[in-house]
C-alpha cells in the first residue's frame, strides 16, 4: 500500500516538474495498478492544478484586525493590517517563495563598495490603483514617511541610518547611509516600508488607500472585512483571482468553523491544540511552515551562576529539545540550536550540528564548573506564549536529570515586559522574525543594544557583526555568520529551545506553489496574488 | 395623563444629569488606565522620539480636565469629535454598528419577549407537573451557562453538523432583510436562550402570587375556567414586575453581548468598545458609553411609564 503511495507521488511530482507528458503519466499510472479514471482524476487534481487558473473570489478569515486599525503604514502592527497591506499595496522589494530577495517595485538595485550608497532602478510599468505611474517622487515620499522629526513611525529605528534619499530621473532613486548596510535591501522588505502615492508638496498620501499592489480596494470597514478587485494594471505575474474578501474573524473557533462550513476558503493562525483535528477533514489542508519567530531564553551573562559559561553549556545540554516541540506546541515548531537565525534566514549556517539533550554532558560541565549541583529561576508569563509556563515546569523535569533544579515562576502577564524582560537574570522571551541575522544580532545580541537581553559580552562576536554589516561578497559573509552563530551557540547567554512555526490552513481547492514564504502567514502575507482556485 | 408627562420631564432631565456624570467618571476611568493611546498604537515599535510626536499631533500633551471641557463643548452642540486612532467622525464609526446591534436585539426581542410571557402564562396555568418543570429546568440551565458556550453548542448542532445555519454571522448593506434574519439566527438565538428565564420566571411568579388573591377565589368561585382566571383577571395585575423585567432585558441585549458578537463575528458595538478602550481611543469609549447609559435610562423610564399605564391604581395616587 505504502509503495503504492510513494509511486504515485513520484509519478505526480514527476509529471507536474514536466518530465511527464499526460499520455506517459496514465500508462505508468495503470501499470501501477490504478484505474483509468483514477488516474485521469489525479491527473486533473493535482498536477494540472499546479498550472494557475486565473478567476474566483478568494475568501479568508484573519486574525488581529481590529476597529483601529489605519493604513497609516507608520502604525502597522497587527497582523490584519500586514495582510491588508501586502494585498493593496506593494513593496521595492520582496521575500520569494524559496526565502531570498525578489524584486517587486524596483527592478534591480546595487551598491557602492562601502555599501554607504544604494541605487534602486524603480519598475517602469508599475501604476497606481487611480492609474498614475509610479516614480520616483513616490518612492521618495513613502520612505520619508518613516523619517525626520515629525514621524510617527514605528519604522523610524529601521531607516535611523539613512541620510538622504535623492531621485536620479523618473525611475531612480539613490539611498545614502552614514554607515555600510550590505542589508537595506532587505529592509525594504519590511511590512511598514510601502509604497504609496506623493502628495504634491511630497509627503505620502495614505488615507486614500490607494496604492500599487495587486488588488484595489473596494471596501473597507476596520475591523470587519475588506475587499478587493484586481489591480489590472499590475506590473507582475500572479493576481489569479478576480476578488479578494478578508473577514475579522478574531475568535480561534470562529475561523475554524467558517472554514470548515465553506464560508472562507483560508484562514490565518489555527489553534495548535485542535489542528491535528482539522487536518483530519478531508477538504482541508493544514499548512505548518517554519518562520524566524523564535523563543529564547535570555540568561544575564554577568550575573552567578550564568556568568561562568559551563553552567550556560550545562543548561543548553540539559534541555530536550524536541520533547518541548513535541509536549508543548504540538509538533508545530522548529528545533533551535541556541543561535538566533532560523534556516529560512539569508546566510543561515547549514553545518553547526544541533545540540542534543545530553544530561551526562551537562552534569561534566556542572562539574567543570566547579558545582554538583544548581538551583535556578526561571521566569515565564502565558500571555507571552500559551503554554509558556508548561514549557519551563518540562524544561526543569529534563534538568532534572542532570542534578539541576529549575524553578519554572510564573509572573503575571500584565507588564511582563517592563517588569520582567531585561530584569529578571533568566527569563522566557518571544521574538517577532527579523529578515536578516544582521537586525536580530544587532537589536539583542551587540555588545550595546539597549535589548542585549543575555548581557553577553563576546568581542570577536561584535568585531565580526560590524564587519559584516558592510560586507558585500556573499560567501565571505556567510562565512562570518557561520563564525558568528557559531560563538552564539558556544559562548552565548541564550537558549534557543526552538522557533515557532506559522500554522495557518486553507481549502483544498485552493492551491499554492511549491514553497511558501516564511516572513508571514499565508506565504509572507502574498498568498493572494501567489494562490489561485483549482 | 399630564401627571405621566411631568413624570416623564423629570426622568428625562435626572436622565441628563446621570449622562454627565457618567461621561465624568468614563473619561477619567480611561485616564486611569495603564499606557496612553500612543503606546497602544505603536506597541513593540514605540521609541520616545516618535511616541512625543504622536502625543503632540493628539494633542494628549494638554492637560486631562482641559481635554474633558472641550470634549464637553463640542459633545452638547452634538459633535462627538474624532476617533483618535481612525480619524474618522465617532458618528460615523459607530454608526452602522449601532444600527447592526439595534437589529440584533430587535430581531432576539421580538422572539424572546412573547415566547417567555406566553411559556410564563402556561407554566403558571400547569405549575408544579412535568411541562412546569422541564421549562424551568431548560430555561434555567441555558441562563446559567456561559453565552459563548451557548453559542459554540449552537454551531456545532446547528451549522457544523446540521449545516441549516451560517456559523459566522457577518452581514452587509446590500442584503435583503431574509439574507440578513437567516445570517444572524444563531446569534439571535443565543441570545432569546439567555434572556428567556428571567423573564419567563417573573410572569410565572407573579402570576401565581395573585392567584392567591381572594379575588382570584371568587373568579374560580363563580365559575370561570382556569385559562380565563389567568388571562383575564391576573395577568392584567401581573404586568408591572413582568415589564420591569423585561426592561432590564432588552438593556441587556443591547449592551451585554460582546461574547455573542465575538462568537460569532457579528460587527456589533460591543467589539467596537472593546477595540477603543484597548487603544485607549477616549472619544469612541465615551460614545459607546454614552448609548448604552441612555439605553438603560430610557428603557427604565418606559418600563416605569408602562407600569403606570396598565395599572390604573399609579395613575390616580390618593
Amino acid at each position: 500500500m505504502n509503495d503504492k503511495k510513494e509511486f504515485k507521488e513520484l509519478l505526480t511530482q514527476d509529471a507536474k516538474s514536466g518530465k511527464l507528458g499526460r499520455r506517459d503519466f496514465m500508462r505508468f499510472a495503470v501499470a501501477a495498478g490504478m484505474t483509468i479514471p483514477l488516474a485521469s482524476g489525479l491527473w486533473t487534481s493535482d498536477v494540472a492544478a499546479a498550472t494557475p487558473n486565473k478567476g474566483g473570489k478568494f475568501r479568508v478569515g484573519v486574525h488581529d484586525m481590529n476597529t483601529s486599525d489605519t493604513h497609516d503604514p507608520g502604525t502597522y502592527q497587527s497582523v490584519g493590517q500586514i495582510q491588508i497591506a501586502h494585498t493593496h499595496r506593494s513593496y521595492l522589494t520582496e521575500i520569494t517563495p524559496e526565502n531570498g530577495l525578489g524584486p517587486d517595485m524596483a527592478d534591480s538595485w546595487s551598491a557602492s563598495p562601502d555599501a554607504k550608497v544604494w541605487t534602486f532602478e524603480l519598475n517602469k510599468n508599475a501604476t497606481f490603483h487611480n492609474g498614475k505611474k509610479f516614480t520616483s517622487a513616490d518612492a521618495i515620499a513613502s520612505l520619508n514617511h518613516h523619517r525626520g522629526e515629525k514621524s510617527t513611525s514605528a519604522a523610524k529605528a529601521l531607516l535611523a541610518a539613512v541620510t538622504d534619499i535623492k531621485a536620479k530621473g523618473d525611475h531612480t532613486i539613490v539611498i545614502e547611509l552614514n554607515q555600510g548596510s550590505a542589508d537595506l535591501p532587505w529592509f525594504m522588505t519590511d511590512y511598514h516600508l510601502v509604497m504609496i502615492p506623493a502628495k504634491a508638496d511630497g509627503s505620502a498620501d495614505w488615507e486614500s488607500g490607494i496604492g500599487a499592489g495587486p488588488y484595489e480596494i473596494t471596501s473597507h470597514k476596520p475591523g470587519i472585512g475588506t475587499s478587493y478587485k484586481r489591480h489590472e494594471g499590475w506590473h507582475r505575474e500572479g493576481a489569479y483571482f478576480d476578488e479578494i474578501e478578508m473577514v475579522g474573524l478574531n475568535d480561534p473557533n470562529a475561523r475554524q468553523t467558517a472554514l470548515i462550513t465553506g464560508d472562507v476558503d483560508a484562514i490565518t493562525s489555527v489553534d495548535l491544540k485542535t489542528a491535528a483535528l482539522l487536518g483530519r477533514n478531508p477538504n482541508i489542508v493544514v499548512e505548518n511552515v517554519p518562520s524566524g519567530s523564535a523563543i529564547t531564553l535570555p540568561m544575564f551573562c554577568d550575573v552567578a551562576p550564568f556568568d561562568n559559561v559551563d553552567v550556560r553549556l550545562a543548561l543548553k545540554y540539559a534541555v530536550d529539545r524536541q520533547d518541548l516541540v513535541d509536549k508543548i506546541m504540538f509538533g508545530t515548531a522548529t528545533v533551535g540550536n541556541d543561535y538566533h537565525v532560523s534556516a529560512g534566514m539569508p546566510y543561515a549556517p547549514t553545518d553547526i550540528p544541533q545540540r542534543p539533550y545530553d544530561p551526562d554532558k551537562a552534569k561534566f560541565h556542572l562539574k567543570k564548573a566547579g558545582m554538583s549541583n544548581l538551583e535556578v529561576n526561571l521566569s515565564a508569563a502565558d500571555s507571552i506564549l500559551p503554554g509558556a509556563v508548561d514549557m519551563c515546569v518540562l524544561y526543569s523535569e529534563h534538568a532534572k536529570k542532570a542534578g539541576i533544579q529549575i524553578n519554572a515562576i510564573r509572573e503575571a502577564n500584565d507588564g511582563y515586559w517592563s517588569d520582567v524582560w531585561l530584569k529578571k537574570p533568566w527569563c522566557f522571551v518571544k521574538w517577532g522574525a527579523r529578515p536578516t541575522p544582521d537586525q536580530m544580532f544587532t537589536l539583542a545580541y551587540k555588545d550595546d543594544a539597549p535589548w542585549n537581553e543575555s548581557h553577553w559580552q563576546n568581542k570577536r562576536f561584535n568585531e565580526l557583526l560590524l564587519m559584516a554589516k558592510a560586507e558585500l561578497d556573499e560567501k565571505l559573509r556567510a562565512e562570518q555568520y557561520r563564525e558568528m552563530c557559531q560563538l552564539a551557540s558556544d559562548d552565548g547567554g541564550t537558549v534557543i529551545p526552538f522557533f515557532a512555526n506559522f500554522v495557518y490552513a486553507r481549502s483544498k481547492k485552493v492551491q499554492h506553489g511549491a514553497n511558501l514564504a516564511a516572513s508571514w502567514e499565508l506565504d509572507g502575507g502574498r498568498g493572494y496574488h501567489r494562490w489561485w482556485f483549482a | 395623563m399630564g401627571d405621566i408627562l411631568s413624570i416623564i420631564a423629570k426622568r428625562l432631565g435626572l436622565g441628563l444629569i446621570t449622562l454627565l456624570v457618567i461621561s465624568i467618571i468614563i473619561f477619567f476611568a480611561v485616564e486611569l488606565l495603564p499606557g496612553d493611546i500612543a503606546q497602544a498604537v505603536l506597541g513593540q515599535g514605540a521609541t520616545e522620539d516618535n511616541l512625543a510626536a504622536l502625543r503632540a499631533e493628539l494633542g494628549l500633551d494638554r492637560a486631562a480636565p482641559v481635554r474633558y471641557f472641550e470634549w464637553l463643548g463640542n459633545a452638547v452642540t452634538g459633535d462627538f469629535g474624532n476617533s483618535l486612532v481612525s480619524k474618522t467622525s465617532v458618528a460615523e464609526a459607530i454608526g452602522t454598528r449601532f444600527a447592526n446591534t439595534l437589529f440584533l436585539a430587535t430581531y432576539a426581542a421580538v422572539i424572546a419577549v412573547p415566547v417567555a410571557i406566553f411559556l410564563g402564562v402556561l407554566v403558571a396555568l400547569f405549575r408544579n407537573s412535568v411541562f412546569d418543570r422541564v421549562a424551568n429546568v431548560v430555561t434555567l440551565t441555558s441562563i446559567s451557562s456561559p453565552e459563548f458556550f451557548l453559542g459554540y453548542i449552537l454551531i456545532l448542532f446547528l451549522a457544523v453538523k446540521g449545516g441549516m445555519f451560517p456559523a459566522i454571522a457577518k452581514i452587509d448593506d446590500g442584503m435583503t432583510l431574509i439574507d440578513k434574519l437567516d445570517r444572524t439566527f444563531l446569534p439571535a438565538l443565543t441570545m432569546v436562550l439567555v434572556v428567556v428565564a428571567h423573564m419567563m420566571r417573573m410572569t410565572r411568579a407573579s402570576i401565581i402570587n395573585l392567584l392567591a388573591s381572594p379575588y382570584v377565589e371568587m373568579a374560580r368561585l363563580k365559575g370561570v375556567p382556569a385559562w380565563k382566571v389567568i388571562v383575564k383577571h391576573t395577568l392584567p395585575n401581573a404586568w408591572a414586575p413582568v415589564i420591569n423585567v423585561v426592561a432590564l432585558n432588552l438593556a441587556y441585549l443591547i449592551t451585554g453581548v460582546v461574547l455573542v458578537e465575538v462568537v460569532f463575528v457579528y460587527p456589533g458595538i460591543g467589539q467596537l468598545l472593546v477595540d477603543a478602550v484597548t487603544k485607549r481611543d477616549f472619544p469612541v469609549v465615551q460614545a459607546c458609553c454614552l448609548i448604552f447609559a441612555a439605553t438603560f435610562i430610557l428603557l427604565n423610564l418606559a418600563a416605569d411609564v408602562g407600569s403606570i399605564l396598565t395599572n390604573p391604581r399609579l395613575r390616580h395616587p390618593k
